[in-house]
């Protein structure tokens, strides 16, 4: 067994009655990569949290090198040798690659900012861990992917043994993940204690030597990758048997229904190329493709908010969709990728939230129905399982999956006839992605349309009928997803044609 | 409904009613009729102003023209009076021309998407230069109009006819933002305007009205202060912007946009007033109230900036 870098021991959280985390004690090891795996607010977050010196723990401790330690802030927890990378993004777009690396950890001399050094340092950083990205490139013109790696090469240029991920990945096309992946064993071959959170079971089965699974801020169980597999893993996070990640399709009702949306030579010359195809009531077509092939330009076109060429036509008639406004008198509905920026207002809360897109619809005469609105509230937190303590609470404080529950409840509202959903379960657990996608399941079954947008490609292969490549803005491919492999849409959304 | 109402507003309410107590300790005069009437008429076209100004901050946006609005609004009627022109017909046509004022700032600022700042400030300079021109930077008296002096000076049913007005504006405003798909679309767009486009709202459309709507409130104001002085000047409410802000600030209207209520205002109002009153009563120094002013406000904002942060923690 290698030597123990990081242990916690008997670590607990508590907000108020709240216990966020409870009784935690993990050991992270040199050279090793420990997986801590739970659904959304099992106290994955809090545990990184107070590892990095932003909470403080209630009880427990944390010991280094087997020595009882106390972060009192983030700074503290660096200077001990722990670099934390976190989803959200903190860098500055009107500075460089190499001044973004170095921020608040400049290089210099007499209080003079060294730039050569930090060039060249910074080059030494993305040369080591093979991240192709100029070190001179402002980071505003780079896309979310790289930036993402920018922010891991800065968490990397302070001097660490001890490597923190928290999701990384969730803003990353595949070919980024590798990237990423080979940062990873870069680490683990200079013995360094990885800990690595995320959601995605593939990619974890696939790097972890250790996995701890928490759930309800509980510590449930520590098991070596080896002796493990994904079914046994997510019966442990959600705490029940779970049969199937996806939900079986209805297959009486498998018919296909009248033509929903017809889509010829669709065209923005910044965005899109000539995209044509058709969609039916009660069919899921799964759009699949990499980070930057246009596929949520074209549905932001659908909907309204990027000018096009071409035609649109919902259900036989010619339109043409200028605005937001428009799309939805159409009976399209959208939840973009982004929930946060643009599905909800997170201020505000779960009931102004649940009838953003529909206030006005069951309002008479400009004057809002507070009953009817209290009523449709009340049965969408029942129907799509939202758990919130109140209806009057503010989105801001849900987790990712009960926030998107919410998204789509706003549109559900409406009864719209074609559903496009972008990203739908980024961000979100296990339990609330099974909820989603059996609300789909239940959608298409009573004839809605739905488009699916999705950057796993198991979720649209599993749960689409018909599959949709994009590469570099152009429509490349249409697959039946039955008896599809994964290999075959790979081809096809890389570019990397076999010649036969 | 009246707990919710105490909790929402426990923390200014509170901060009034400890005002209103040391005032009484400090003046003996403070509670008498004369002196509550006295402050309730004073606030009345500040609070009427900044119940407008609510609207701009809600958005996230703000109206810095509203002073120059009210000044030249006075201005119109006034001089269209002086000319012989009926009241019934004066006061519909300057308080389109304060709507209008509104309309400006609303189109310019999604039109040009530039901040709501910049183009209110270059219209505050604009409108307070027309107000200057029209009346050669003189001041314009008006007296022996009955209708135009009963607007301050009367009273209907005992009660000064302002404090009708100020009771009435803030039913009208506070219906339009807590009860009609208006007031909703106000709150959606201030706190997140992309999200608004993405469900279908129309977010030009709402500030636009929203601007207009300011206009409106600054046009009321606007007339009310002519009334109160006997005349327009061009040079009228100079300033009155930041007290209107302060008022929505002080009521707890985040600058940040989506939170904010009438009520709210009202109470910053009144604060405000209060805090003028009782200075003056006891012959504070007019300089030092106005330090005095500024950090009553500083001290607010900073207990409200501090309750939101343990709220979020």
């Amino acid at each position: 067994m290698s030597k123990v870098l990081l242990e916690t021991v008997g670590l607990c959280k508590h907000f108020g009655d709240n216990k966020a985390v409870d009784g935690l004690s993990i050991k992270f090891r040199a050279g090793k990569v420990h997986t801590i795996l739970g659904e959304n607010g099992c106290g994955k977050s809090t545990t990184l949290k107070m590892l990095a010196g932003v909470h403080a723990p209630t009880f427990g401790s944390v010991l280094r090198n087997g020595k009882n330690v106390e972060f009192k802030s983030p700074r503290d927890s660096r200077d001990n040798g722990i670099a934390i990378i976190f989803q959200e993004l903190s860098l500055c777009n009107n500075l460089t690659v190499a001044e973004n690396i170095f921020a608040n950890n400049e290089p210099h001399r007499f209080g003079v900012i060294d730039s050569k050094k930090i060039l060249s340092d910074a080059e030494a950083i993305l040369n080591k861990y093979h991240i192709p990205i100029s070190a001179e490139i402002k980071v505003g013109s780079l896309s979310m992917a790289q930036r993402q790696l920018v922010e891991i090469a800065k968490g990397l240029s302070y001097p660490s043994d001890v490597v923190i991920f928290d999701e990384p990945t969730s803003s990353l096309s595949d070919s980024e993940v590798e990237i990423l992946f080979n940062i990873i064993s870069e680490l683990k071959s200079e013995n360094k204690s990885i800990i690595y959170v995320s959601h995605k079971m593939a990619e974890i089965m696939r790097i972890s030597d250790e996995i701890t699974v928490m759930r309800d801020g509980q510590y449930i169980d520590t098991v070596n990758k080896e002796e493990t597999s994904i079914d046994p893993l997510i019966t442990m996070m959600v705490g029940r048997e779970m049969n199937d990640i996806y939900p079986s399709k209805n297959e009486s009702v498998s018919e296909i229904g009248d033509l929903a949306l017809s889509v010829k030579s669709l065209t923005n010359p910044n965005a899109f190329h000539n995209v044509s195809f058709d969609l039916h009531a009660g069919e899921v077509v799964g759009f699949f493709g990499l980070v930057g092939a246009g596929r949520s330009d074209v549905m932001n076109a659908l909907f309204g908010m990027l000018p096009y060429e071409g035609e649109i036509i919902i259900k036989g008639k010619k339109v043409t969709i200028e605005t937001p406004i428009i799309a939805i008198k159409n009976g399209i509905a959208f939840v973009t990728e982004n929930r946060k920026e643009e599905g909800l207002v997170l201020d505000h809360s779960v009931h102004i939230n649940c009838n953003l897109a529909s206030f006005e619809r069951i309002a008479t005469r400009g004057l809002i129905n507070e009953q009817a609105e209290v009523s449709q509230t009340e049965e969408s937190i029942k129907r799509m399982n939202i758990r919130v303590q109140n209806r009057l609470q503010s989105v801001g404080s849900l987790s990712g999956g009960n926030q998107q529950k919410i998204v789509l409840a706003k549109w559900l509202e409406r009864q719209p006839d074609i559903l496009i959903l972008d990203e739908p379960t980024r961000g979100v657990d296990v339990g609330a992605k099974y909820e989603i996608y059996s609300i789909i399941r239940e959608l298409t079954e009573k004839g809605t349309a739905v488009i699916l947008v999705s950057s796993e490609l198991p979720e649209v292969m599993n749960m689409s009928d018909r599959l949709f490549v994009m590469r570099e803005k152009k429509l490349v491919k249409e697959f039946k997803t039955k008896g599809l492999t994964q290999d075959q849409v790979m081809v096809y959304a890389t570019g990397v044609d076999s010649n036969d | 409904m009246i707990k919710g109402f105490f909790r929402e507003y426990a923390g200014i309410l509170g901060g009034l009613l400890i005002l209103c107590l040391v005032s009484s300790f400090l003046s003996e005069y403070f509670w008498s009729v004369n002196n509550v009437t006295n402050i309730v008429l004073q606030t009345s076209i500040v609070a009427i102003v900044a119940f407008g100004m609510t609207y701009a901050i809600l958005l996230a946006g703000i109206d810095l023209s509203v002073g120059s609005i009210v000044a030249l609004t006075g201005l119109v009627l006034v001089i269209g009076l002086t000319n012989g022109l009926p009241f019934s017909l004066m006061l519909p046509i300057a308080l389109l021309v304060a709507v209008f004022c509104g309309f400006s700032n609303g189109l310019i600022t999604t039109w040009l998407g530039v901040h709501p700042f910049i183009v209110t400030m270059s219209f505050m300079g604009i409108w307070r230069g027309v107000a200057m021109l029209t009346s050669d930077g003189q001041a314009v008296s008006l007296y022996d109009n009955a209708p135009f002096e009963y607007i301050f000076n009367g009273y209907l049913f005992g009660i000064p006819f302002p404090i009708i007005i100020l009771l009435s504006m803030i039913a009208l405003n506070h219906f339009v933002l807590s009860k009609t798909t208006f007031g909703r679309r106000v709150y959606i767009v201030g706190g997140n305007p992309e999200a608004a486009a993405y469900s279908g709202i129309n977010v030009s459309k709402t500030t636009i009205y929203s601007y207009m709507i300011t206009g409106l409130m600054a046009g009321v104001g606007g007339v009310m202060l002519a009334s109160r002085m006997f005349s327009a000047q061009p040079t009228a409410a100079n300033g009155m912007e930041l007290d209107a802000i302060a008022a929505c600030v002080l009521g707890g209207t985040s600058l940040t946009g989506g939170r904010g209520t009438i009520i709210g205002t009202l109470i910053g109002a009144l604060i405000i007033a209060v805090l003028s009153n009782v200075m003056s009563l006891m012959n504070v120094d007019f300089f030092v109230s106005l330090i005095v002013k500024g950090v009553v406000i500083l001290i607010a904002v900073g207990i409200d900036v501090y309750k939101n942060k343990r709220k979020a923690a």
